[in-house]
């Protein structure tokens, strides 16, 4: 299938989420996390954390809102139809806490034709209250051919 | 800390995720896509019925990573390719091999599989040994 390149290197503008406690909670129990950082605030400070801590992949969590603009821009020319999630990286900085306010920044890292499918790349940087790295994710979306 | 050498295998997770799990998964994590809650929808688009999220199946990568670790803030990287479909109430594993280590970071190369067949394939993820 085609693709237009035309959106490759563009931002968008970036946005913020308030991690809770209770959201941390309902993440870590849907993907079976058992660990008492994720659930025990007293389990967390014995530890020496501020608060609970959010499992790596709550990355899915706090970047998902800075993905749609993206993922729906019409530049970018996704056809939703025919669209898997083909790859998905993250790297992770220091621990994200309950309480911690992170800024996401989505680009379009790349958008090519490869056997026949369109694939789109985009990555999410996102940054606590402190200005530290916490995630990099890159996520790859394949345009299945038709 | 965890004492990974290169060959060794992390701990094996095995999890069954319920009829209701994809439910959950969308309300937690905020991707309410029809092909994962909607059974009908699904298999008007071609699909076996409601498919897991391919996000929460790396969660499972992932948390094989951090239990074999022995914690979240070892995780500094984790790489998939989602290769098929997940189905609920279908036991699921995850399994993985240190294929490195190098400077302290041992590199995992992981599968995660359902009745035989890779969801997840070519899952390589970095864990911080100190």
């Amino acid at each position: 299938m085609p693709v237009s390149t035309a959106a490759v290197g563009k931002r968008y503008p970036p946005t913020a989420y308030a991690v809770g406690r209770e959201k941390i909670r309902e993440y870590a129990l849907a993907v079976g996390e058992t660990n008492p950082l994720y659930l025990d605030p007293q389990a967390a400070r014995a530890a020496g954390h501020p608060d609970v801590v959010a499992p790596p992949m709550f990355a899915v969590v706090y970047s998902a809102g800075a993905l749609g603009p993206a993922i729906f821009d019409p530049e970018v020319g996704i056809d939703f139809a025919r669209l898997v999630h083909g790859g998905q990286e993250f790297r992770w900085g220091p621990l994200v806490f309950a309480g911690d306010e992170i800024t996401t920044a989505v680009s379009v890292k790349d958008i090519s034709e490869r056997g026949g499918n369109g694939h789109f790349v985009f990555e999410s940087q996102s940054t606590n209250q402190d200005g530290a790295t916490v995630c990099v994710g890159t996520w790859t979306n394949i345009v299945r051919g038709g | 800390m965890a004492q990974l050498k290169p060959g060794d295998t992390i701990p094996e997770l095995r999890v069954t995720p319920d009829r209701y799990l994809t439910v959950r998964y969308a309300g937690a994590s905020g991707d309410f896509n029809p092909i994962h809650i909607d059974e009908e929808f699904a298999r008007q688009v071609g699909l076996p019925g409601r498919i897991l999220h391919g996000l929460w199946s790396m969660a499972q990568v992932a948390r094989a990573q951090t239990d074999a670790a022995g914690g979240p803030e070892a995780l500094r990287r984790l790489s998939v390719h989602f290769r098929a479909v997940g189905l609920p109430e279908q036991e699921l594993t995850v399994t993985g091999t240190v294929a490195e280590v190098t400077d302290g970071i041992a590199v995992v190369h992981a599968v995660a599989e359902q009745g035989g067949t890779a969801i997840i394939r070519n899952a390589e993820a970095e864990i911080a040994l100190d």
